[in-house]
């Protein structure tokens, strides 16, 4: 693969992998680079995993190591699964980026760099010594640097932008050279510009400027030095209509795909937070499907008027990161108790506290299964990747109408802002679940009975507004069948014991194994985001002959039923996890294996080696 | 919103088969016995009213009234509250909250479901003291309140209910107390302000902070304590059985009150405002009153109906869906698309 290929990228015309880091400062546009260079990807017809990686801070001061914003790509001609272990290329804008990407560059990577930043005060900032560029420090690297700077105001001087405003098509220059780079159509980015700057085409035309002046600086570079047009052919793909999908825009389309299936409405309470917030910018732009959208006062008013919503018969959506989830505690507890659909997306990020919030991880699966006061069992579910998230979220929207619960959508920051091909789906092709109301009494001897339950233990969903059906629920512990208060100790115990069976007996699809055989020396067990690095690691060491199988779970909890039974076949468990090993716990505690951690929180995700490594030396002990 | 039909009830229809569990002589029985009594002659439906509640003694209040009712946590009931009307604008929603619930944990909230203008009533039990938890001081326990976590007397300074809800944006402002007989008028007041409508209720907390309203509750001498206001009619209060009417008199000079005496029922001689409930200045200045040199203030004293909150989002949305339809299939191959074409044994 790519990543391992000890040949420098240059001296290959047709890889079939490349990895391509785009890292400058945080206002030098790389995130929207990476997206343009990320759809181009997509329409020459390449399988692709992207990888945003920025700080937390919108604009931190300029130049400064904490600054840079790296946007990574892995695109090829054969499946990706992960952005990649280690660049092939490095486009470094200043010197902040070089040095803080420098070291996951692979040996005789390329470094195409813009010489004109690298002047002394940004040197200084960036805490050089000398000139990298100059003092023969990037030796065992191919280098190519020239005034990206100087070319790009040259390019749109006939626009007449101040020096300022014309740097800002730097970026764009960048993506015209790397277009060229790559043998790319750069029609779809000149109508996207043109689009994009409809109102002052003097900016648009400056931007095409640029494009076109970084394409034509390619063609002329490619005479004299390391630079070379590489050509990666199209994957092969089932057949069908792709698009690209970040993970927060899948998880929206899921959940207005989830709504329409229930055939309701759907509010949506958050609260702006990294990195779950863009769900709240896409839905609040899709009121013609019926959603409506609240940005509440805080996180807690965020999902108890999503729960009011459910009450009034709406699908209730919430949504938020770690922090917002911890504030959402209490109220998803009311939920359980009067057992209300809702729908919680956790897009974890580092955590305690305000940890990393624009960096990854999956440390918050204790507080999904287990982070409320009281027995409150609810459903997770979570998704592996950002075009899986799209089928996560009707699951979620389902188990919560047919079972009347709150169900917890587990994502991360690394789902959310991630880019990857998705073919898209046949919407006839998913069972409808329609939600059903209660209308007439069910009660033959008196009053309606609003916890009287049906067979999969769900209680009956009563709209306020229908006649005779009265009723009155709340937090305090309920009457079986009334709902009244009542605090008696068979009671609650009938009651805690109806809660918890309701969930345990989701019917959740049995599980299977994703890559592998059934049984065998070595399991690695999955769940979210490090699905791309399992798969690609376990991949590996099966072609190298090794033992090894990828078990993948969708539902957290309950477990499928055959899951204990399936790990038993194997003679090791091992549980890679960006956290310090939840679901290791987990599988301890429901399943009884010994299933042994893998763990990481570092911000970022798994790569490849590191799982390779694990792998081997799990078979070899 | 569509107007709803008003239908014939009688107080019994609102009563539910649940045995009250207040404790004998609470003030919050006469409470709910006058919405009980209110609500038969607003011509309101059962089926479309619901009464939604935090946490507290005031909070069960939903469990006795045989409506809809969703009893949630501490100080998020008007969140509750702002979900259901957004998800159905047509029912008719109370909120029921205490000053603990409402202004402590919950003040953030009754903040924003002020601003927004979310048509309901809230209804604010006001006892100036926590009573589900054993007599704590509140938000709006007066200093040198002597509880079990302030044995020396509390040294916090108390909030105003109603000056918070005026600063809050609140477009309704109306105040009564628990026994009172014109307390069903600020209801029904209260019911027909659109928006959203704030009702401070004085209540007496016969346990842990008993009689604490009684210098302006108490039968005896209560003309001379209280003004009761009304829209259009003068600020006057006193015995006029025995011909001792005062009024509110403003003092230009100063931007404030004085009381005077009015003779001979010559109100306008004695230089007596009219009160208007539009007014939102003259609203402050009734809050502001410092009681004592002056009566407590009751009645509807601020009403000044603007755009509702969900009707500002219906018609937001009405506008945005304008020509749109909710076709999944186009949304989900929205954007930059490639098909990848299938071979004769793989068709698309």
């Amino acid at each position: 693969m790519a990543t391992q290929d000890a040949d420098p990228i240059t001296h290959n015309a047709s890889p079939d992998a490349v990895v391509v880091r785009f890292a400058g400062d945080s206002g030098d546009g790389m995130q929207l680079t990476g997206g343009q260079f990320t759809l181009s990807t997509a329409l020459a017809g390449n399988d692709l995993a992207t990888f945003p990686d920025f700080p937390a801070e919108i604009r931190a001061p300029q130049g400064t190591l904490f600054g840079v914003s790296a946007f990574q790509i892995n695109f090829g001609s054969r499946e990706i699964s992960t952005a990649g272990d280690a660049p092939d290329v490095l486009v470094a804008m200043n010197p902040a980026a070089l040095k803080v990407n420098l070291s996951s560059l692979k040996p005789g990577g390329l470094i195409i760099a813009d010489s004109g930043e690298f002047t002394k005060r940004n040197l200084e900032k960036a805490k050089y010594e000398s000139n990298p560029l100059g003092d023969g420090s990037l030796a065992q690297w191919d280098l190519l640097a020239f005034d990206i700077s100087a070319l790009t105001i040259e390019a749109v001087k006939d626009f007449g932008l101040g020096n300022k405003d014309a740097l800002r098509s730097k970026n764009m220059w960048t993506l015209g050279l790397a277009l060229w780079m790559f043998d790319r159509d750069r029609q779809p980015l000149i109508d996207w510009l043109n689009a994009k700057f409809k109102t002052k085409p003097d900016i648009a035309a400056a931007n095409v400027a640029a494009l076109n002046a970084g394409h034509a600086y390619g063609e002329t570079a490619e005479l004299s030095g390391p630079l070379k047009q590489l050509h990666i052919a199209p994957v092969k793909s089932d057949p069908g209509l792709y698009r690209t999908i970040t993970g927060a825009e899948a998880v929206s389309l899921g959940l207005v795909a989830g709504a329409q299936l229930a055939g309701l409405p759907m509010f949506f309470g958050g609260y702006p937070i990294t990195p779950a917030s863009s769900i709240l910018h896409h839905l609040a732009r899709l009121k013609e499907f019926g959603v409506t959208t609240f940005q509440a006062e805080d996180e807690i008013a965020a999902i108890c008027a999503s729960i009011g919503a459910s009450y009034a018969g709406q699908l209730g959506v919430t949504s938020s990161s770690g922090p917002g989830i911890a504030l959402k505690g209490e109220a998803m507890g009311l939920a359980v108790m009067t057992e209300m659909p809702l729908v919680i997306v956790n897009s974890q990020r580092g955590g305690p506290s305000t940890g990393l919030p624009t960096k990854t991880e999956q440390s918050d699966l204790y507080q999904a299964v287990y982070g409320r006061n009281g027995d409150a069992p609810i459903p997770v579910v979570a998704a592996s990747s950002p075009g899986d998230v799209f089928e996560c979220a009707i699951e979620a929207c389902r188990i919560a109408v047919e079972y009347m619960t709150p169900v917890m959508l587990l994502t991360d920051g690394y789902i959310a802002n991630a880019a990857e091909p998705w073919k898209v789906p046949d919407v006839d092709s998913f069972e409808p679940f329609t939600a059903k109301f209660l209308t007439e009494n069910n009660n033959p001897d008196g009053k309606v009975l609003p916890y009287k339950r049906d067979a999969k233990g769900a209680r009956p969903w009563i709209k306020p507004g229908t006649p005779g059906l009265m009723h009155r629920i709340g937090g305090i512990e309920k009457n079986e069948g009334t709902g009244n208060i009542d605090y008696s100790p068979e009671n609650h115990q009938a009651m805690t014991d109806a809660r918890k069976a309701k969930i345990d007996g989701i019917t959740v699809p049995d599980q299977g194994v994703t890559l592998g055989d059934e049984g065998g020396k070595l399991a690695v067990v999955g769940w979210g985001s490090t699905f791309g690095p399992i798969r690609r690691a376990v991949d590996n060491c099966r072609k190298k002959g090794l033992d090894v199988s990828h078990i993948h779970f969708r539902h957290i909890w309950p477990l499928p039923a055959n899951s204990g039974e399936l790990l038993r076949k194997y003679d090791k468990v091992l549980v890679p996890e960006m956290n310090t090993g939840q679901f290791k716990t987990v599988l301890r505690d429901q399943l009884l294996v010994d299933a042994q951690p893998y763990t990481k929180t570092s911000g970022q995700p798994f790569k490849i080696a590191e799982l390779e490594a694990a792998i081997e030396l799990a078979l070899a002990e | 919103m569509t107007e709803v039909a008003k239908i014939e009830t009688t107080l019994k229809d609102w009563e539910t088969d649940q045995e009250v569990r207040w404790c004998p002589g609470c003030g919050d029985y006469a409470i709910l016995k006058a919405v009980q009594r209110t609500l038969p002659q607003l011509g309101s439906d059962p089926k479309n009213t619901v009464f939604i509640s935090g946490i507290g003694c005031s909070s069960r209040f939903p469990y006795y009234m045989e409506t809809y009712g969703f009893h949630t946590i501490h100080g998020r009931a008007p969140a509750f509250a702002t979900g259901v009307k957004l998800a159905n604008p047509d029912l008719d929603v109370w909120l029921v909250t205490g000053d603990g619930d409402g202004l402590s944990i919950g003040g953030n909230h009754m903040m924003h479901v002020l601003r927004r203008n979310v048509n309901m009533q809230i209804m604010l039990f006001n006892n100036e003291i926590y009573g589900l938890t054993k007599g704590q001081y509140s938000p709006t326990s007066r200093e040198h309140t002597r509880t079990p976590t302030s044995p020396l007397g509390s040294v916090d300074h108390p909030a105003n209910p109603c000056a918070f809800a005026l600063g809050s944006g609140a477009r309704f402002i109306g105040r009564g107390f628990d026994v009172s007989k014109n307390l069903p008028d600020v209801l029904k007041a209260a019911h027909a302000h659109k928006g959203a409508a704030f009702i401070e209720i004085f209540q007496n907390c016969i346990v842990y902070n008993k009689d604490v309203f009684d210098d302006f509750a108490a039968p005896k001498g209560a003309e001379d304590r209280q003004l009761w206001l009304e829209h259009g009619q003068p600020m006057l209060f006193g015995n006029a059985k025995k011909g001792e009417v005062k009024g509110l008199k403003l003092v230009p000079e100063t931007f404030s009150f004085e009381v005077v005496e009015v003779v001979d029922g010559d109100w306008e001689a004695a230089g007596v405002c009219v009160h208007d409930a539009k007014n939102r200045m003259l609203a402050h200045m009734l809050i502001e009153l410092e009681f004592g040199p002056f009566p407590m203030p009751l009645g509807v004293i601020y009403d000044d109906p603007a755009e509702t909150y969900e009707s500002a989002v219906v018609a937001e949305r009405a506008k945005a869906v304008e020509g749109k339809d909710n076709n999944l299939a186009k949304l989900l191959a929205k954007g930059q698309t490639w098909t990848v074409s299938g071979t004769a044994q793989d068709p698309i």
